[in-house]
């Protein structure tokens, strides 16, 4: 166990290490200067330009800039907004307990309702609750998750005045943004779960329990579901990263200062150096996941190993 | 209760073998079968159609001009002038959308295209010739695992810089790496079957081998991943016309159209709620066929 968690481990640096050439080339691929982009409006002589420049390290060889944004990273220090020049790590850190938030609780929902969804359309299969379960599922494979989003803001704060519509805080904005992004999800987790349930429904090991006696339930508790959870799991992991993705677009809908929208909004600003900030720090969180996601998928079931 | 997969029809064609219309029908015919017995995937065709036919003949089937400003008109609910109702320009929004649905078909198909290319072609690579080409592909496919949904999106975007264009190449570049795993996973097996064996023995060249005896053969499940992703891709690039970045105005986007009606949701509903479902019935009808096409080429698989 601990021998496959090592390896999986060291599977990850190479693919860390690439993340950040990606994430520093960014700067370089990115059309335009940085140093004019941090002047913008003001006037900019070749002089300020260089200075800027200078100050920024940009006049330094690329691989000694790299060297020096990666030992910068690991001490924490990301470097200053294009934008607003204030230090991007701390604006990070700031926005990411609002984005937590809404992740881990639409994690929750979505594992719920989709979970269950699921066993209850395979154990009722070709039934009516069977075809009503998966038709709602596919509809929420369907739905635009902003699109949805603005229909709860319509109904619940609009109309029935139930939640405030935007920003974030108490518990009362969380609800709505993590519905939306719970309940879409939770589409994809019934569908997977419900056929995962069918294929462990037909295996020789459920004959079996059924065969030795035991409750219908006790063969489902105990033998179908612990099987057919197996994939589940990896999807919920993977599901970590897609309501990471979705709350780019839940957190702008819902006006709440996330990561997300900070994302969108560094885009649209050009701000280079958060955009930069923004992508290592998502992508090795989500990579964090996977790492566990698998970890636990071997604890899970014992017939993976490592190739 | 033990389920044996009868191999369809073999004996009954050997018995009248020779009869036309009761020879064996080849895989693709027999899927096609399969799927026009389907009533979900062929409502999503037929509904796919008619946004084609809408989206080709625009201009025949609306009254207005998508573009054209009329102040007077801002904000008309539905009514039998504005079916759809205005927007705060006065345009109509039912105009508007069979517009836009030029512009999301097209980015549904342009991005798959891209995604198409560039993994399957990976993917054929990688699975068929292995050792370090494979190598390299498969890292960089794990990379991209870092990024997951809109993300890998987003990235190419902050690159490219927003446009609608750059929308579609950011969607298509995100989905590459999913045809890329698929596509080499079924060259993997593919390659070990006796037919690619026994090119290889009378000297074919690999080039030939991939185009004609492996791509065939692994032809179904890309036709399935491809037919879904459109609905993905459609999806996504709304949702960076959304935020902001994609389409931009006045550009009679679905997500653009949307995300305009956001500040008028108390007093003109009809803004979000049009372009939100002709989004939704769009991916629906594509899922539909799509998953009707998945279990037309899936003679194995058990509903």
């Amino acid at each position: 166990m601990t021998r496959y968690a090592v390896q999986r481990l060291l599977v990850t640096i190479p693919t860390i290490f690439a993340v950040t050439i990606l994430v520093f080339l960014m700067l370089q691929l990115v059309p335009g200067d940085p140093a004019e982009i941090f002047l913008g409006e003001h006037q900019s002589s070749p002089e300020l330009l260089e200075q800027v420049r200078h100050d920024m390290g940009l006049d330094r060889p690329l691989h000694i800039q790299y060297l020096s944004y990666v030992w910068n990273a690991l001490r924490g220090d990301l470097g200053n907004s294009l934008f607003n020049n204030q230090p991007v790590a701390g604006q990070i850190l700031d926005a990411l307990p609002s984005t937590l938030e809404l992740s881990l609780t639409s994690m929750a929902i979505s594992t719920l309702l989709g979970v269950s969804l699921g066993i209850l359309a395979a154990l009722k299969h070709n039934t009516w609750v069977d075809s009503l379960s998966m038709g709602l599922a596919l509809v929420g494979v369907s739905m635009p998750v902003f699109w949805l989003g603005l229909l709860m803001i319509f109904f619940f704060s609009v109309r029935l005045k139930w939640f405030p519509p935007m920003g974030h805080g108490d518990l009362k904005r969380l609800v709505l943004p993590a519905f939306a992004l719970g309940l879409l999800s939770s589409a994809t987790l019934a569908r997977l779960v419900r056929s995962s349930m069918l294929e462990v429904m037909n295996e020789d090991y459920v004959r079996t329990a059924r065969a030795k006696g035991l409750s219908e339930k006790r063969v489902i508790i105990r033998h179908a579901l612990r099987n057919a959870l197996i994939p589940a799991v990896t999807v919920l992991g993977l599901q970590f990263g897609r309501l990471l993705s979705g709350a780019v677009l839940t957190e702008t809908i819902f006006a709440r200062l996330g990561l997300g929208r900070m994302y969108v909004e560094s885009i649209l600003n050009k701000d280079i150096t958060l955009i930069q900030g923004l992508t290592l720090m998502l992508a090795i969180s989500i990579m964090v996941s996977n790492i566990l996601v698998d970890i636990s998928y071997a604890v899970l079931d014992p017939r993976i190993r490592y190739e | 209760m033990s389920e044996t997969t009868k191999p369809p029809q073999t004996v009954h064609s050997a018995v009248s073998w020779g009869q036309k219309e009761e020879r064996a029908r080849s895989l693709w015919a027999d899927a096609l079968r399969r799927l026009t017995g389907n009533p979900g995937s062929m409502t999503g065709a037929a509904i796919l159609l008619l946004l084609i036919l809408a989206a080709i003949f625009a201009p025949h089937v609306t009254r207005f001009d998508p573009f054209e400003i009329v102040a007077a008109e801002r904000l008309q609910s539905p009514s039998a002038k504005y079916w759809f109702g205005t927007d705060s320009f006065g345009r109509d929004i039912y105009t508007r959308l069979v517009f836009g649905s030029r512009i999301s078909l097209r980015m549904g198909i342009v991005s798959v295209a891209i995604a198409v290319l560039m993994g399957v072609t990976s993917g054929l690579v990688a699975g068929y010739y292995g050792g370090r080409l494979d190598n390299l592909i498969m890292r960089l496919i794990d990379i991209t695992l870092a990024f997951p949904g809109i993300l890998l999106a987003l990235v190419v975007i902050a690159i490219l810089g927003p446009s609608l264009f750059n929308a579609m190449v950011a969607v298509g570049i995100s989905a590459a790496p999913t045809y890329a795993r698929v596509t080499r996973g079924m060259v993997l097996k593919t390659k070990e079957e006796v037919f690619v064996e026994s090119a290889i023995a009378i000297g074919c060249r690999p080039f030939r081998i991939i185009l004609r005896h492996v791509l065939p053969n692994i032809l179904g499940p890309i036709v399935v991943v491809a037919t879904l992703g459109v609905a993905g891709a459609i999806i996504s690039g709304a949702a960076l016309s959304f935020l902001g970045l994609g389409a931009t105005p006045p550009t009679p986007e679905w997500g653009l159209i949307l995300s305009s009606g956001r500040n008028y949701l108390r007093h003109a509903w009809w803004i979000t709620t049009f372009p939100g479902v002709a989004i939704m019935v769009t991916v629906l009808s594509i899922n539909l066929l799509g998953d009707g096409l998945r279990d037309a080429l899936d003679p194995h698989m058990k509903r």
